[in-house]
């Protein structure tokens, strides 16, 4: 009989309040009528009519408020003064307020600034989204693989068949030391020779010269550093100099240095792909038609109005289709495909696979960030809510005197804006003082983007979401108090209100607990690894790259010449630095080797003084020696190739050595070694074999001091030496100590990073807690005192104040735990020599967070329960 | 008179609270306008028509007494102001004028 409800509460909502009384009234009655005339149905749709009938302007409008609105900024004047005073009074949860917010605000802007610096790799370079590099896809016995070189007569057929697709088709040699010299100034810089197409498609920026420098075929085209380092602050346009001191060019050009974050900031100078080539006589004579020989790298630019699929696509046969006179090769069933820059970074292959790495580490640093982020907003909220309570006389009092919930509202959001706001301020301060810091430990060459204006959006945004949340609370619920209720002290804030805050500190502390056990988790794994033996003498090892051919042929007199200062002890070459297996290879062949063993050697050749100059341990039979002539078939291995080979007894076995399309070469085994960790320390070792004669030419020496002289004073006759011996060639030299060290870099940033973010992340958790706790007591103040006069001591005191704080931090320690446990034994899974996640780790991290956060709230518990209860109690 | 100021639904609105009258509120109106001119009337445009007609003087309003079926809630009652009568008869007297004019030929045709 009633009319439509919903129909009603339409109405309710868009009529003017003053006008709604008559027209329910109305058509109320009306539907009555309409009912006892034509039923009810009827009635009920003409209703919906009707009240459809009120949507005009005049029933819209509202009535002009009864009171004067003071204008806004006003008021806004006024809460800020309010919240100011506020902020003043209580200095330490103010400043606990800010502050936190501040850090947390400053890590997610350095996070946030790594992440960005990832994800623009190579966007330098302004035709970034249609340069690839060429690639091929090879399906071999062992699964898929990734060539990342190619073949010259690849190159050629591309730009014989498919130039349409292509704006550009740069090939280019390998990325490696070069010496440059101009006059006496020598340097060694890591460059490319490209086609002259290069710098047009790598849209490098040139201070002098001009990108069409590489037409000249003896050319070169340095970057700024380099350009500075031979010439000075001189325009070196048209000045002559030598590369490796055999090649003549003339410097056509100088472009900016690339920026850190781009694949080639390593590419120090350009110079023409042809001369390279010519320098190179094997390349003409043999590798131009060789579909065998892996050497190049291409690099393509697309054509604009095409897209990396479709030309992918096309070229798939491009190699394949050539294969006719190349069956071995033709077994793999090359596909060439294009790999866009824009994967080159986060997306690149790994032995055959998208390597998920790099991606995995934004994912895992951008949540991290996010953790340590919400930590800070947690404390802020919490505290925010907590005091809010103590505010509910304030807005009692107001509502009395007559502010409209509207104000109310208005108050609490624009006082936590103004935290927010502050916090922000102090944010930019803290990661604009952080920020070189950060680079050096993250690598990387990042400045806050001060000009950028999706920087000012996202910080606002960022702001604006913050000051809303923590808002929200006191805005929207204190404002709803009836002020009767809460000035006559009916009203009591429910037992659920503390819910929501021990649910945020339990989250604050799980996040706490696990990046730390992660933390010490991960540092655990890289003193594991550092702790493993290394089989070698690091001590005083230097390590010289022979560059160019005035290194070769020198071996004896350069020895003598060494050990003739008193300085060295002894000096030998290897093919490679010891910290790498530098060439690897399969066809070895010996007595009751597995006839199906695909076998694959580390094959090492060495100067006879090798094991003498690393300091080797031999296990089983002799080292070389100069003394037997024998010696230069005679093989030295490890103890992993012992096992691999499956010999009882190795001395003596005989070793043959079938090297492609090479003579069998016959060698002897003289000694065994101790395992030596020249690869990863966490990875097995590989089974070596070194040799002195075998295919290919040492291209490191390595030259031992002796333990009583120091390195200060070696270095300076060591390079006597070789400025005699080898003028034409800077002394340049690495320490084998340092190198090995490097292998631990990637693990130590992610050690060092997230054991930064674990202390800020507990940091900003005690912190809240501290306020909290502070909070709680200054509530209790009167109970406090009631208790002490009826005989509590200190000792229960303090543990009443406790008990609750270390039983959240209790369960979040408990939830913390298997988190942790899965992650890390994740994470350790993929190193095959790791540590295990020992129950010690999470015993001592719940042990250590429980003091932590004893001693925050025994602070406060403490200082609350010392009060005399004199004066707590006679506060009213 | 600006003959522009009164509309031809306010004009028939204004007769009916005077018709009426002392009983004229929104839903009498709709429904004896309904009867009279068999369409249907909502009691939306008549109130924005006495609104609109209380508003140029035409009218004048008072809340009146509450009924079951208002649901309790009380209606509002129109009476005509002098002004308001004056216009009606103005309105009236120049439709005769007019009416009078038309030639008794012309009458017979259309019937």
């Amino acid at each position: 009989m009633n009319p439509p409800r919903l129909a009603d509460r339409l109405l309710t909502w868009f009529c003017a309040p003053h006008l709604r009384e008559e027209v329910l009234g109305d058509l109320h009655e009306r539907y009555a009528i309409r009912v006892k005339q034509r039923g009810e149905p009827k009635a009920k749709w003409r209703y919906w009519l009707d009240v459809l009938a009120y949507v005009r302007p005049e029933f819209i409008r509202r009535q002009p408020e009864e009171y004067p609105q003071p204008t806004n900024t006003t008021m806004l004047r006024n809460y800020l003064k309010i919240a100011l005073r506020n902020l003043t009074r209580n200095k330490v949860s103010s400043f606990i307020n800010i502050g936190g917010l501040a850090v947390g605000m400053a890590v997610a802007m350095l996070i946030g600034l790594w992440v960005y610096d990832e994800f623009s790799f190579n966007t330098y370079h302004e035709h970034y989204d249609r340069i690839a590099q060429v690639q091929s896809r090879e399906y071999g016995e062992h699964g898929v693989g990734i060539n990342n070189s190619i073949q010259y007569p690849l190159g050629t057929e591309l730009k014989k068949n498919y130039k349409t697709h292509f704006k550009h088709l740069v090939m280019a040699s390998w990325n490696v030391d070069n010496v440059l010299s101009a006059g006496d100034t020598k340097v060694s810089r890591k460059g490319l020779f490209m086609e002259p197409a290069a710098p047009e498609m790598l849209t490098l920026k040139m201070v002098y010269g001009s990108r069409a420098g590489l037409n000249d075929p003896h050319s070169i085209l340095l970057s700024e550093s380099t350009a500075r380092a031979l010439f000075g602050d001189i325009d070196p346009v048209n000045q002559l100099m030598k590369i490796n001191n055999k090649l003549d060019v003339k410097v056509t050009g100088v472009y900016e240095d690339l920026p850190l974050n781009t694949q080639f900031n390593e590419v120090k100078f350009l110079a023409p792909f042809d001369l390279w080539v010519s320098d190179n006589a094997w390349i003409k004579e043999k590798a131009m038609t060789d579909w065998q020989n892996h050497f190049l790298k291409v690099y393509a630019e697309i054509n604009p109005n095409t897209d990396f699929e479709t030309v992918s696509a096309n070229i798939k046969q491009a190699e394949m289709k050539n294969l006719a006179n190349f069956p071995e090769q033709a077994k793999l069933t090359p596909e060439v495909f294009l790999l866009p820059m824009r994967d080159w970074h986060l997306h690149n292959y790994k032995r055959g696979v998208i390597d998920q790495g790099p991606m995995q580490m934004v994912w895992l640093i951008s949540i991290i960030g996010a953790f340590v982020l919400l930590l800070a907003c947690i404390n802020f909220m919490n505290l925010s809510t907590a005091r809010s309570e103590k505010r509910a006389k304030e807005v009692g009092i107001r509502k009395s005197v007559g502010s409209v919930r509207s104000q109310l509202v208005n108050q609490f959001f624009s006082e936590s804006f103004l935290v927010v706001v502050l916090a922000f301020g102090l944010a930019l301060l803290l990661t604009f003082v952080a920020l070189p810091w950060f680079n050096d430990v993250a690598a990387k060459q990042m400045a806050i983007p001060w000009t950028n204006q999706w920087f000012w959006i996202a910080s606002l945004l960022f702001i604006g979401f913050t000051g809303f949340i923590a808002g929200s609370y006191p805005a929207l619920y204190l404002s709803s108090f009836q002020p009767v209720k809460v000035l006559k002290g009916t009203f009591r804030v429910g037992r659920l209100a503390a819910i929501p805050r021990k649910v945020l500190v339990v989250t604050q502390f799980t996040v706490s607990v696990t990046l730390i056990i992660g933390t010490i988790i991960v540092f655990r794994q890289i003193q594991f690894a550092k702790n493993r033996p290394v089989g070698y003498t690091r001590d005083g090892l230097l390590m010289v790259e022979m560059k160019s051919g005035d290194f070769y042929g020198k071996h004896e007199v350069l020895r003598t010449e060494l050990q003739r200062t008193g300085a060295v002890e002894e000096m030998a070459e290897s093919m490679g630095k010891v910290t790498e297996v530098w060439s690897g290879n399969g066809g070895f062949n010996w007595k009751g080797k597995d006839p199906s063993l695909d076998d694959s050697f580390g094959t090492l050749v060495v100067t006879p003084e090798y094991g003498k100059t690393v300091g080797w341990q031999l296990v089983k039979g002799r080292d070389f020696s100069r003394d037997f002539i024998a010696d230069s078939s005679g093989i030295v291995i490890n103890e992993a190739a012992v096992k691999y080979m499956g010999l009882k007894q190795p001395i003596g076995e005989r070793v043959s050595w079938k090297f492609q399309d090479q003579p069998i070469l016959n060698f002897r085994i003289l000694g065994v070694i101790n395992d030596v960790v020249m690869e990863s320390p966490y990875e097995p070792i590989v089974p070596t074999v070194f040799m002195i004669r075998a295919h290919g030419l040492p291209n490191w020496m390595h030259i031992k001091i002796k333990p009583t002289v120091s390195v200060s004073e070696a270095l300076p006759k060591i390079e006597a030496v070789f400025k005699k011996l080898i003028p034409s060639a800077p002394f340049e030299y690495k320490f084998a100590d340092q190198e090995y060290a490097l292998k631990f870099a990637a693990e130590e940033r992610v050690g060092k990073l997230a054991s930064f973010f674990a202390v800020l992340a507990i940091f900003i958790s005690c912190l809240g807690l501290f306020g909290l706790s502070s909070f709680i007591a200054e509530q209790r103040t009167k109970e406090i005192g009631v208790r002490k006069v009826l005989g509590a001591s200190i000792l229960n005191l303090w543990g009443l104040l406790s008990k609750e704080f270390v039983s959240l931090v209790a369960v979040a320690f408990g939830i913390a735990t298997p988190i942790a446990y899965y992650f890390l034994s994740n994470w350790l899974q993929k190193y095959t020599y790791r540590t295990e996640p020992s129950w010690w780790i999470f015993v001592a991290t719940g042990v250590g967070a429980l003091l932590i956060t004893l001693l925050t709230v025994s602070f406060q518990s403490i200082k609350a329960a010392l009060v005399n209860p004199v004066k707590s109690l006679r506060s009213e | 008179m600006r003959r522009s100021d009164l509309g031809e639904f306010e004009e028939v609105v204004l007769l009916a609270v005077a018709a009426l009258s002392p009983s004229a509120y929104s839903v009498s109106i709709a429904e004896e306008l309904e009867h009279e001119t068999g369409n249907a009337v909502s009691t939306g445009a008549v109130h924005a028509a006495l609104q609109r007609l209380e508003q140029k003087g035409y009218l004048r309003s008072e809340l009146g007494e509450a009924t079951a079926e208002r649901g309790g809630r009380r209606k509002r009652l129109f009476t005509v102001t002098a002004l308001g009568g004056r216009v009606l008869s103005d309105v009236r007297a120049v439709r005769n004028r007019l009416w009078d004019r038309i030639i008794p030929n012309i009458r017979l045709e259309w019937s």
